[in-house]
């Protein structure tokens, strides 16, 4: 791949919900190897821009390239095939399953026993179960979780959960790490862990997106910043330039009367 | 649970108490209890095909008879005289094939019946699935009961009598035999057939169970999004469940046809799914041990009821006051609601649902 074209490039993304018109327009690129950030206030339309880019939603209009090709109207699970890899705002773990358990499931994808080498249990089948579980005790611990992996997923604290959620994205192998909203609910000290987190995952080699309402790691992390705002994109840059915007300041403070 | 952690010894003690197991039961309780234990173990494979949709990847069937029935219906049709009222010019004496080569055909045609159940079904979820496949099973039940007009395809409600029965090299199943000196009747031959198909069940869960499609299924139980998310394909991995317990359930009902030697409709009907889903439930959805033991229990209970509390009455009361299979739904009812309140996870919970019961009283 030539890694001077952007890594995700979204031209006039537009959903439309029934009459409501969720994003219009939207156009973006995500470089290799950058922190970006996606802000906006509440209903903005940044969790369906989201969506969009992981499958969730068929776009109305528009189309994206990433990573040289084009998709349109594609399934969650051809995207993660793709490379992108997504947590969510709610977290959605696989609850009742243990800590290892969900990492394991990351790897779903970039492991091909099927139903014969499950049975048969084959040599190759074995070294594949092997090699899933020692990548994912590694996940497990390059997040930061000590908790021994037989933990149930929901027996983790709040953060450990946030952070094995970004472990069970890191296990598809992706291009494209997309945080929805990483930090919410954190404290002082867990978000912080989450910057020199992401910090780590960057230097590794993988792009991030991020959409966060804790305006000061948006501004402290990111390379770059969009915003939204009813569904469409008002302002891009890197974060200074984005914070004196006066079109993000009218957005998120409201017009001046006069 | 796990087997294969178990120290050997036990193993091996089990396996000589279930070799031994029919000529006990025979001279303790009679050769009809040995039938039973050929019926239970029926019904122990249905169960665990249904763990595989239910347990496993957490789709509702209210159905799953159906694919019994299916594999019943496909060797009754392919081993046995009927088919010669339907085409009496092409095939005068019927349809004669070996049951070796009927039950991988059956297992695969239920398997495809599985997956034509579960195409259209792909959206649905929970209680919207479990009525769909409720119908799915009554469908093929009301086909069965009518495909005798205009062409007798499947003898109607009067169904299908005279089928062929299982060959074993060459020896027949349904007579006895004598092995070393050793007397063995028609039951006990067909005890250790389904005894070694039920250990083959046993062996296939548990590797799939312990496998990455394991793993998947478990993933799309918990939350499909998040799974589709991960990079797994639902659609195809439902599909596949569907079809794997759909092909246990068609090699259960072939196994039923040759034994019984006679399949009928009604031996089809909603409260059998029931039943094989409430094996599943009472012995610990998703553990594979839990489920024998729910299939154990209740395929025995209307049989001790049957054979124990007529001659109680009779001896107290000098008539049989209460009949046995009102009782028996009474009892059924009264034990699932004291599973429910005693042990929702069921009597052998898998290790993960023990968990999960555990701690939700502690958050």
């Amino acid at each position: 791949m030539n890694n001077a074209l952007p890594l995700l490039q979204l031209s006039s993304i537009g959903k439309q919900f029934g009459g409501l018109s969720a994003l219009s327009d939207v156009s973006l690129h995500i470089r290799r190897g950058e922190i970006y950030g996606l802000i906006g206030p509440n209903g903005a339309g940044k969790t369906t821009l989201f969506n969009v880019i992981t499958g969730l939603y068929q776009p109305s209009a528009g189309e994206f390239q990433f990573d040289g090709k084009r998709y349109q109207a594609c399934k969650p699970h051809v995207l993660a095939q793709a490379g992108i890899a997504r947590t969510f705002q709610n977290i959605r773990l696989f609850a009742n399953l243990t800590a290892l358990e969900n990492v394991m499931i990351g790897r779903h994808l970039r492991s091909h026993a099927g139903v014969f080498g499950a049975l048969l249990r084959n040599l190759a089948t074995r070294n594949e179960e092997r090699a899933i579980a020692r990548r994912a005790h590694e996940l497990l611990h390059y997040v930061g979780i000590e908790k021994p992996g037989q933990t149930l997923a929901k027996h983790l604290s709040y953060g450990e959960q946030r952070r094995l959620e970004i472990a069970r994205a890191l296990a598809t192998d992706p291009l494209l790490l997309a945080l929805d909203e990483p930090a919410a609910g954190m404290n002082a000290t867990e978000t912080e862990s989450l910057k020199a987190l992401l910090q780590t995952i960057r230097a590794s080699g993988i792009t991030v997106l991020l959409i966060e309402h804790d305006v000061k790691l948006i501004m402290g992390l990111c390379d770059r910043v969009a915003v939204l705002d009813y569904g469409k994109k008002i302002a891009e840059g890197v974060p200074e330039q984005v914070r004196n915007d006066a079109a993000v300041i009218t957005a998120y403070l409201g017009a001046e009367a006069t | 649970m796990k087997f294969n952690s178990k120290p050997k010894s036990l193993l091996v003690a089990l396996a000589i108490a279930l070799l031994l197991l029919p000529f006990v039961t025979d001279a303790l309780l009679g050769r009809g209890w040995v039938r039973i234990a050929d019926f239970a173990m029926l019904y122990i494979m249905l169960a665990l095909g249904l763990n595989i949709v239910v347990g496993l990847a957490g789709l509702l069937d209210l159905g799953y008879i159906a694919f019994f029935a299916v594999g019943a219906y496909c060797y009754a049709l392919t081993g046995s005289p009927h088919l010669a009222l339907a085409f009496p010019s092409l095939l005068p004496s019927g349809v004669h094939l070996p049951f070796w080569i009927v039950l991988p055909l059956a297992a695969l045609v239920a398997g495809g019946f599985g997956v034509l159940l579960g195409a259209p079904t792909l959206r649905l979820r929970g209680d919207y699935l479990a009525i769909v496949t409720l119908g799915f099973g009554e469908i093929i039940r009301i086909f069965l009961n009518n495909l005798n007009a205009p062409l007798n395809l499947t003898n109607g409600p009067q169904g299908i009598s005279r089928i062929d029965p299982i060959k074993v090299a060459d020896v027949s199943l349904n007579t006895s035999q004598e092995i070393f000196g050793i007397a063995l009747p028609s039951v006990h031959l067909y005890f250790y057939l389904f005894l070694a198909f039920t250990a083959l069940v046993i062996f296939i869960s548990q590797r799939l169970e312990k496998s990455r499609i394991g793993r998947a299924w478990m993933a799309i139980r918990e939350d499909e999004v998040a799974a589709s998310a991960m990079g797994i394909n639902t659609r195809n991995l439902k599909l596949l469940a569907f079809a794997m317990g759909a092909m246990f359930g068609g090699i259960s009902g072939t196994l039923f046809a040759g034994f019984q030697g006679f399949v009928s409709p009604e031996s089809f009907s909603l409260i059998e799914s029931i039943m094989v889903l409430c094996m599943v439930v009472l012995g610990g959805m998703g553990n594979i041990a839990g489920v024998i033991l729910g299939g154990v229990l209740l395929a025995l209970l209307p049989e001790i009821l049957r054979h124990g509390v007529v001659p109680l009455q009779q001896a107290l009361f000098g008539k049989t006051i209460v009949d046995p299979e009102s009782l028996r739904m009474l009892l059924f009812g009264g034990a699932l609601i004291a599973m429910m309140l005693y042990r929702p996870a069921g009597l052998w919970p898998s290790r993960v649902r023990r968990r999960e019961l555990d701690t939700d009283e502690a958050t």
